[in-house]
């Protein structure tokens, strides 16, 4: 049935070739660098600002560094960096001072690390929880015990030197006597309030059974030579600031962040004077804090060790800005969620423990690797109050007697530059990388 | 009884993790204890105290720690560093946290009298110097008006500059820096004409220089500074221990007992030499030590005369003379209470 | 369902007393009330306890010794014979100089490299985001340290000089610009473009309110050129030109500390001013980027696409419509950002700027006063946060969504 007068074409026609403007490395060129006159001119401005930048950075980083020699006469004779500086120091950026010898206690505390990481953070790995609780108990008291050789002499101080010597001994009686007074107190406690007495006591019994295993580990001579923290330096130090100060921040970070959503009043003010002072000042001065005037706030007498304060300065600091963080996760989570808790017969705790956190946590992971890179970034500071840290361990030796040059201090800086943006990068694209699959969650 | 909440707060950190340690009235008896003196020095400043790749201290400062470990266990290695900034230096000392501050600290009247301190003695007389480009051609600290110089902050140099210039009707411009590797490189900048802090501290960092030969010091000294080891006020003994080791080392040195010779003049005839090794007398046991304390330090350390050429004289390459720092007999000022 | 056999076990005072949440909260607020209290007490007394052995009287008595040393930058009246606390308010002055030219020149850079990011130059693009990768992913500390030793370095020495028109120079003595002195009349000057700024503000209201009749804004642009501009100029010389300018003077004879730029001639911003700002500048406009390109994406894309169906050409699509409503967005997060801002350039006390806490930190040295420094510390920089976001909300208020 076909009428010759009539044309109706029976098959698509084939399709033509594009305009040979917009196919191929030429069409690209044209859409995306010189779609327009003005397009046009920057793109020239940007070739040219290109070329001035990396031409003389390539130069002076690689086609006119010095890559080996000794001393001082190598650097002086180079027109680019000076990279045989940052070879032979290299051992110090990484363990400061630490001692020779003993340098293998640290590669493993950087294994063990390494291997947790991973183990958190590729998601297809199973067991997360228990690698969770791994690196959070397990693995803090392992490396503390490494990086300063344990043995700690635990000599106890409530009973008075002339009824009984210090000595380990005394320290367990001791133990044992406040935790007698605790589980009392716990259980009158727990009855005053009608929660089950034996729930409560197992509970709490079972957390001081694993801080005396953990005192008891700490404090057991493992053999190991004691390293001082006057000794640490470099990654090390960079490295213990930033994960600690993590670490402690996180759990008073989640404190502090339900205590600004409660409904009592003096704890939330508490809370959110507390988070707003920590935020409103910068952490310089929190450090000096912790270098000049802590001292001055303990009794006579009691001294606590340099890095240490400092620990305790930014972990403070940080878990302000942790809990902010964390509240944003809070207050996204619906209210149905608390209502069905709620309507569950959960009381508070339960239903934090085993709805909202959960949740909350998942949700604001980037966030929480966001600060930690804010705070990996941070740790340079310490330098300022004179602990030697990755930067502070570079800018010490680049004014050593025997590679003292013009370039020392620029190349040690480029390296710096170098390994803190591959740390800062890796840990934002993680980020982005947990941001994206979480998304995919709420798609449909 | 106030429950002292920080005392049980620090003490639980403190026991938990060992990082705290209590200091009492009595520093000698703690020291003993423990088993090593904890010493406050310079992080870094060639010949008083700088530590090696290997973390291993050496200088003059770090020596007088080390005789003062001698005197106290015969074992000059019971010694611990802690570097210290010009900051925290002082609170370091007074909460404890060292036994004494052996790092190039100037005596002035009010760290004496109002922070709590005590100097000991005077390990170095220093006075503050001019180190200046040779290009520049000048001869004299007189000449420096219009001068921009670099500092470091927290120091007693900083004042001295300004009055030097103040009272000299110059004209000049401070940059104060807050560590010692910042001023060196923004001197070797080119940021400022001159560098002043301690004549010491100039040789010791001139040698950081790029090009150490193109500069030089003035031959001014605009101020007095007597560097020497720092204790807390309150414990005569332990401040008798610090002074008395510096005095055993000068006295050394004006008897002639050397790190070589100690083991012969034990044997010696000599009535002061006698009373120094403790062959007569009871004077270590005076001061809580044992009787033979001067004699070993001089056998794991040596004299004063051996600790400055080993660590900052002539032949080292601060290359120093030794100037104020000789003995009284040789018309310097270190001069050794006798022992008697 | 009223029932008549609920039955429950028989009620005792006390514990329904701990049952009752208003009891339990009011429990554990008086507890943390006491845990609170008994902590600062005790750090108070100790602190007294160790301020007492070390012979130092707590106070701010201290403040009205002569400091002694030099600052080598102060904005007012400085010498060595003031006092601490004229020090300290020149610290104060120096901090906000830096965190005010900070954030000026860290939002004009910050808000054209985040547009840059959108553009669609692939070229300018990629460049932007480099450079966000670059310095957000640095401490700032080393870039800080990094820019002022490189521009150090990288400067001509103090006897020599680079100079711009004959008006800028530039060594490592720092930039050396005129200098305006002001005579007795030049307040006039100063009356006349306040009154100018007013008037245009007038003028611009009725401009708005008669935008409505005309249907397009009337042509007013020369009217605030005349008020803004030409009335301090007339001004300026009906009274007398009052102002003048201190050129530097750069002597190129005489002894060798004599060359080089006169003391007190011209305008100096020191390099350790330019490094700080370098630095604050380049790393905080990293950050505002990354906010303004996300203000700008979270415009949906029918408002553009309304505005182009409008007939608006790009620059005013960007103007008109896309920038109103990023703003909204933008707003929060910068300032926050001026907030870091304000408080890294404490930083400044590694380069020997001489800022609130550089300053502070000699003072501290001198007399060794660590409480009463630290407390000036934090009430300062607690006291600019405040004042920041007073201003930002007032301002973040304006461009709010106003809804009907």
């Amino acid at each position: 049935m076909s009428n010759p007068s009539v044309y109706v074409r029976a098959a698509m026609a084939p399709a033509q070739p594009a305009p040979r403007s917009t196919v191929g490395v030429a069409g690209w060129l044209r859409t995306n660098l010189f779609s327009s006159l003005w397009n046009t001119v920057l793109t020239l401005l940007a070739i040219a600002l290109i070329v001035s930048i990396v031409v003389p950075t390539v130069r002076f980083t690689l086609v006119d560094a010095v890559w080996s020699g000794e001393g001082r006469e190598a650097c002086l004779a180079a027109n680019g960096a000076c990279w045989a500086y940052v070879k032979a120091y290299l051992p110090q950026f990484i363990y400061g001072r630490y001692p020779i010898d003993e340098r293998w206690r640290v590669d493993l505390v950087y294994a063990m690390l390494a291997l947790g990481l991973v183990l958190l953070m590729v998601p297809r790995i199973p067991a997360k929880g228990a690698t969770l609780a791994f690196m959070l108990l397990v693995f803090p008291v392992v490396a503390f015990v490494l990086l300063t050789g344990g043995g700690l002499e635990l000599d106890g101080g409530l009973i008075p030197d002339d009824v009984m010597a210090p000595s380990a001994f005394r320290f367990w009686i001791e133990y044992g006597a406040v935790c007698a007074v605790l589980l009392a107190l716990a259980a009158a406690l727990a009855a005053w309030q009608g929660a089950s007495v034996a729930r409560t006591l197992r509970n709490l019994a079972a957390a001081l059974a694993v801080l005396a295993v953990v005192l008891l580990a700490v404090s057991v001579d493992v053999g190991l030579e004691h390293v001082e923290t006057a000794n640490w330096g470099g990654m090390l130090v960079t490295l213990v600031v930033a994960v600690t100060g993590m670490t402690a921040s996180m759990p008073l970070g989640v404190l502090l962040a339900l205590g600004r959503r409660s409904n009592m009043p003096v704890v939330r003010l508490a809370s959110v004077v507390f988070i707003e002072v920590w935020r409103g000042v910068p952490l310089i001065t929190v450090l000096f804090m912790s270098s000049v005037m802590l001292p001055l706030f303990l009794p006579s007498g009691v001294t606590i060790d340099k890095l240490f304060r400092a620990l305790v300065g930014v972990a403070l600091f940080n878990s302000a800005y942790m809990a902010e963080v964390i509240r944003g996760g809070l207050q996204a989570i619906p209210r149905g969620q608390y209502e069905a808790a709620r309507a569950l017969g959960l009381g508070y705790w339960q239903m934090m423990r085993m709805i909202v956190l959960p949740q909350a946590l998942r949700l604001v992971i980037p966030g929480i690797v966001g600060s930690f890179i804010s705070l990996f970034k941070d740790t340079t500071l310490v330098l300022i109050i004179g602990l030697f840290d990755f930067l502070g361990q570079i800018q010490a030796s680049a004014n050593s007697a025997t590679w003292a040059s013009p370039v020392t201090g620029i190349s040690g800086y480029i390296f710096a530059a170098f390994v803190y943006w591959i740390f800062c990068f890796g840990m934002s694209q993680y980020a982005g990388f947990v941001e994206r699959r979480l998304d995919t969650g709420y798609k449909r | 009884m106030r429950i002292n909440f920080t005392a049980v707060f620090g003490a639980a950190i403190g026991v938990a993790l060992g990082l705290a340690g209590a200091a009492s009235a009595a520093t000698l008896d703690d020291v003993k204890a423990k088993g090593f003196v904890q010493c406050g020095a310079n992080p870094s400043l060639i010949g008083f105290a700088t530590a090696d790749e290997k973390g291993e201290w050496s200088g003059l400062d770090i020596d007088f720690c080390r005789a003062l470990a001698a005197a106290i266990f015969n074992d000059p290695t019971k010694v611990k560093f802690t570097p210290l900034n010009a900051k925290e230096r002082f609170t370091a000392l007074q909460s404890g946290e060292i036994d004494v501050l052996s790092r190039n600290t100037t005596w002035t009247m009010s760290r004496d009298t109002s922070l709590g301190l005590k100097f000991a003695g005077v390990m170095y007389y220093d006075g503050q110097g001019f180190l200046v480009r040779k290009a520049l051609g000048v001869s004299s600290a007189l000449e420096l008006s219009n001068a921009r110089v670099c500092t470091q902050t927290g120091t007693t140099t900083e004042l001295n500059l300004a009055d030097y210039f103040r009272s000299n009707n110059m004209p000049y411009e401070v940059v104060a820096y807050e560590k010692n590797e910042e001023v060196l490189q923004a001197y070797e900048a080119g940021r400022c004409d001159v560098y002043t802090t301690d004549a010491s501290g100039l040789y010791a960092e001139r040698l950081k220089l790029a090009a150490p030969d193109d500069h030089m010091i003035l031959p001014e000294i605009i101020s007095k500074e007597p560097l020497g080891p720092v204790v807390r006020q309150g414990d005569d003994q332990w401040f008798n221990v610090v002074k008395w080791t510096y005095y055993a080392l000068v006295n050394a040195e004006e008897l002639g007992i050397t790190q070589a010779n100690v083991e012969q003049m034990k044997t010696s005839e000599n009535p002061e030499i006698k009373r120094f090794v403790g062959a007569e007398g009871e004077f270590g046991s005076a001061i809580g030590l044992s009787n033979d304390w001067a004699a070993n330090i001089v056998a794991k350390v040596g004299n004063y005369g051996e600790i400055f050429d080993r660590n900052v004289g002539p032949s080292t390459p601060l290359g120093i003379a030794r100037g104020l720092n000789n003995l009284w007999t040789k018309g310097g000022l270190q001069y050794g209470m006798p022992i008697r | 369902m009223a029932s008549t056999d609920v039955s429950g076990p028989p009620v005792d005072r006390t514990s329904s007393l701990i049952n009752n949440p208003r009891f339990r909260g009011l429990f554990y607020q008086v507890a943390l009330i006491l845990v609170v209290g008994w902590i600062g007490y005790d750090i108070y007394s100790n602190a007294l306890d160790n301020l007492r052995r070390l012979n130092l009287v707590p106070g701010d008595g201290f403040l009205d010794r002569t400091a002694g040393f030099g600052i080598i930058q102060s904005l007012i009246d400085y010498s060595e014979a003031s006092s601490y606390r004229r020090a300290l308010f020149v610290g104060l002055i120096n901090t906000l100089l830096v965190a005010v030219l900070g954030i000026v020149f860290a939002t004009l850079l910050g808000f054209l490299i985040g547009i840059a990011r959108l553009s669609r130059n692939w070229l300018i693009a990629k460049i932007a985001a480099a450079y966000v990768e670059i310095f957000r992913n640095t401490p700032l500390l080393l870039q800080i340290f990094f820019w002022y030793f490189a521009v150090l370095r990288s400067v001509p020495d103090m006897r020599s000089k680079w100079s711009l028109f004959g008006i800028a120079h530039l060594n490592i003595g720092g930039v050396y610009l005129p200098r305006p002195v002001f005579g007795p009349d030049a307040g006039l000057i100063g009356i006349a473009l306040l009154g100018g700024v007013a008037v245009s503000i007038i003028v611009s209201s009725w401009a708005a309110s008669r935008r409505e009749e005309l249907g397009r804004p009337p042509r007013v642009w020369p009217v605030h050129l005349a008020l803004i501009v030409g009335l301090p100029v007339l001004v300026f010389f009906l009274v007398g030109r009052p102002i003048s300018f201190s050129m530097p003077v750069f002597n190129e004879t005489g002894p060798l500390l004599r060359r080089g730029f006169e003391r007190g001639s011209g305008l100096v911003v020191i390099p350790e001013l330019v490094g700080l700002l370098l630095a604050l500048t380049i790393y905080t406009a990293a950050y505002i980027a990354e906010i303004v390109r996300a203000g700008i994406r979270a415009v949906s894309h029918g408002q553009t696409e309304a505005a182009s169906s409008l007939g608006l050409r790009p620059g005013q699509t960007l103007r008109l419509v896309v920038v109103p409503q990023a703003m909204r967005v933008i707003i929060p997060p910068l300032t926050n950002q001026f907030l870091n801002l304000t408080k890294n350039s404490s930083l400044a006390v590694a380069i020997a700027y001489p800022d609130l806490v550089s300053v502070g930190g000699t003072v501290l040295n001198q007399t060794g006063r660590a409480v009463e420094i630290v407390g000036v510390w934090m009430a300062v920089y607690l006291g600019l946060s405040v004042l920041t976001s007073i201003i930002m909300n007032a301002f973040n208020r304006r461009v709010a969504l106003v809804e009907r």
